[in-house]
């Protein structure tokens, strides 16, 4: 009985010593949580970034935690705030953007944390075409972008060049991208041209490239009460003419996320519409030269080629924490937006600089030329300043409506339905989608 | 003299059944219960927004021609996986009760499947079959047959079929090992001294004996199908193309974790169970009737 006793008081002093140490260490730092999506070498880079902004200060500690993809992130934490457990940072891809911005309960936007933790912040020195995405209507912040990328064209010099074409001039326009790959097709290439991400290239970049809308109130920018308008005649021409292109494999669908890219490495298709942070993978398994061109327009539509609209993901504050931790929030964001920090994430990584500084950096670096191609993407997105149509896509329920844009197209690849039937019906569809959000949303 | 044992507890019964009870309540009608509310629901993902809307949800679901196509789409692919895992598993079983030598390391190796956590099944499938870089398409590509499975649904279909019943079979070809086991070797030598061969001692004898294991692998496998397969459509198919592969169990998962709709999804959950319920209850009126224990 005895000896029960003090093992028992063993394990409650080892105990009361544990709670009293991290006690003690509470006080002396305070954590931030971040759970985020980046994994392998990415998400190596995003705790090599964690480590370096605790050793650079005492006061707080960022703990960057890896919580699976990003609907598993962002579910983890939705789940967590149901049950307040929630972390103070979590990383949001950006089709969730509106989900988030919706819970204003829920989130602290970005303008509000620096404005109350004096930590300086100017919105000036932001990319617009980068920081549209995640801001309202009139300006103001509301997450910070992290990892930003816009589709541009990859192209197979080599192939290029035994076609007889020349490698250093990609198709500017889709007209030319049906010469170009008919010209590869002839030189004994199986398919000219392949996409990955079909709803986010060639319907949301398409409108925005196009300055068309996507959708209705500033492609939902202006209200959850917005209306999708992918199905106008401009639309449903591309959509025929890519259509058309899958008879002769021209274009040769590869599935509905990144599964395209492979079809490119591996030689089959000469060229390839995929995000520019695609460049870090394509240039490790791609066994020819390769260059990069701007996302193809179609050249008769006035105003084009606007600017391409981003891709990934941002950091949102969570709501209901202290403010000294959100003061800690404010500061790891501070170093985050630096300019070694930005220039560095974008050199390493291939996704955008969010600043104008770490922009300049880079380019001053000698980067661009070191790296042909890198730039495009960036140019195709800061060439002319976003319109309502151009600033992004910001529509509840996106997961879904991308999930219907998939269903329909392969319904036209597979030449079941004709172009115009399948945007419509893609339309009908989302917009039950929209107005489901909009109730619950209310 | 009555011999019956009678026990004058009135707790000690309530309280030997008890843990099974907490645990039925707590995995089994919590959850539910929680489903049905959850299902009469309109609420944004945080939950920060809520709306008592009776039974909007399962109007809007019903009204969707997609979601009825899926009822087509569920039962095409429960009925093949269901068929295809238990013939394939019954082939293997009689196959490998006549193995005399090496019997062990043959039934160790059929059995390993079943270990394999469903959404590296399909991973494994789609390496085959991926009509870029797999092997399987690869062949297929030199005699003549361009598989793609990205854009043809019936291909689609076949694929996840066969990577949900491969997955199966092994769970399968336990029991009915164990089912061919525990028939009496006398009976079917009798049948054989009448001068009955192979095949008809399989259907007159050996598949009537077996009876109770066929009848408890159709309603574990129907609920597996129903179930346990969204792993391996989550990651082969995705659903398509073009809704071919979209079975109910993957687009409560979708509509739930993905699109974070908790009232529609929670409602397709209740759908769901309904047809599970009364799958069961069939099966055990009528499908019942004809086994033989």
């Amino acid at each position: 009985m005895l000896k029960r006793v003090s093992r028992w008081s063993g394990i409650a002093v080892v105990a009361g010593l544990l709670v009293a140490g991290s006690a003690g260490a509470g006080r002396a730092q305070t954590e931030v949580m971040v759970w985020h999506a980046m994994g392998g070498a990415l998400g190596e880079k995003v705790k090599a970034l964690a480590d370096a902004f605790n050793a650079s200060q005492s006061e707080y500690r960022v703990n960057a935690v890896y919580k699976g993809n990003y609907a598993e992130t962002m579910t983890g934490a939705i789940a967590a705030f149901r049950a307040r457990q929630h972390p103070h940072v979590v990383q949001v891809f950006e089709v969730g953007t509106a989900t988030m911005m919706a819970a204003r309960g829920a989130i602290k936007p970005v303008y509000e944390l620096m404005a109350e933790a004096r930590e300086p912040f100017d919105p000036g020195a932001y990319l617009p075409a980068v920081t549209g995405y995640y801001t309202t209507a009139d300006g103001k912040m509301l997450s910070l972008p992290f990892n930003s990328s816009t589709p541009v064209l990859y192209y197979n010099k080599d192939a290029f060049r035994k076609a007889g074409l020349d490698p250093a001039r990609p198709p500017r326009t889709w007209p030319e991208v049906g010469q170009t790959g008919q010209k590869l097709q002839a030189a004994g290439l199986p398919c000219g041209f392949t996409t990955d991400w079909q709803s986010w290239i060639q319907l949301e970049n398409f409108s925005a490239w196009h300055n068309v809308p996507f959708a209705t109130r500033a492609n939902g920018f202006g209200g959850l009460d917005a209306e999708l308008r992918f199905n106008s005649p401009r639309h449903v021409r591309h959509i025929a003419q890519i259509a058309d292109w899958q008879k002769t494999k021209l274009f040769d669908y590869g599935g509905r996320r990144n599964e395209a890219t492979v079809k490119f490495t591996n030689g089959d298709c000469g060229m390839l519409t995929e995000s520019s942070a695609g460049y870090a993978g394509i240039k490790r398994t791609a066994r020819f030269e390769f260059g990069i061109g701007p996302l193809p327009y179609w050249p008769d539509v006035p105003g084009a080629p606007q600017n391409t609209i981003i891709g990934g993901a941002s950091l949102w504050v969570m709501a209901g924490h202290s403010p000294s931790a959100y003061r800690g929030v404010a500061r790891f964001f501070s170093y985050l937006a630096s300019p070694e920090v930005q220039a560095d994430w974008h050199q390493f990584t291939g996704y955008l600089p969010i600043t104008r500084a770490a922009y300049e950096l880079t380019r001053k670096q000698g980067f661009y030329e070191k790296n042909p191609g890198t730039e495009v993407a960036i140019l195709q997105m800061t060439g002319k300043p976003p319109t309502e149509h151009s600033k992004g896509v910001r529509l509840g329920n996106m997961v879904q409506i991308r999930d219907v844009i998939d269903e329909e197209l392969e319904a036209v690849w597979a030449g079941k339905k004709s172009p115009r039937e399948a945007l419509d019906a893609a339309v009908q569809r989302g917009n039950e989608l929209l107005r489901q959000f909009e109730r619950a949303n209310r | 003299m009555d011999k019956r044992a009678v026990f004058h507890h009135r707790v000690l019964p309530y309280l030997l059944v008890a843990p099974q009870i907490a645990i039925t309540l707590v995995f089994f009608f919590w959850p539910a219960s929680q489903a049905l509310w959850q299902s009469v629901l309109v609420e944004d993902a945080f939950g920060l927004k809520t709306e008592f809307v009776w039974l909007d949800n399962f109007r809007a679901l019903l009204a969707d021609p997609e979601y009825r196509r899926s009822f087509g789409v569920t039962a095409v692919f429960s009925v093949s996986v269901t068929a295809l895992a238990l013939t394939a598993a019954l082939l293997l079983a009689t196959m490998a009760d006549r193995v005399i030598r090496g019997a062990g390391a043959y039934r160790t190796l059929l059995i390993w499947p079943y270990a394999v956590a469903p959404a590296v099944a399909g991973v494994l499938w789609l390496f085959l079959f991926n009509p870029t870089v797999g092997i399987v398409a690869f062949a297929l590509r030199q005699v003549g047959y361009r598989w793609n499975h990205l854009l043809d649904g019936g291909e689609a279909m076949l694929l996840v079929v066969l990577a949900a019943a491969w997955k199966q079979i092994s769970y399968n070809f336990v029991f009915f090992l164990a089912g061919l086991g525990a028939i009496g070797r006398s009976v079917i030598e009798a049948a054989a001294i009448d001068g009955a061969g192979p095949g008809r001692r399989f259907v007159r004898i050996v598949l009537p004996l077996l009876s109770p294991t066929v009848f408890f692998l159709v309603v574990v496998n129907v609920v597996y199908a129903f179930f346990d397969t969204f792993g391996i459509i989550h990651a082969v198919t995705g659903g398509g193309p073009a809704g071919a592969t979209q079975i109910l169990v993957f687009k409560v998962f979708k509509d739930g974790f993905l699109g974070l709709d908790l009232g529609r999804s929670a409602a397709q959950s209740v759908i769901l169970m309904a047809v599970v319920i009364a799958l069961t209850v069939i099966q055990f009126r009528y499908l019942e009737r004809r086994v033989h224990y």
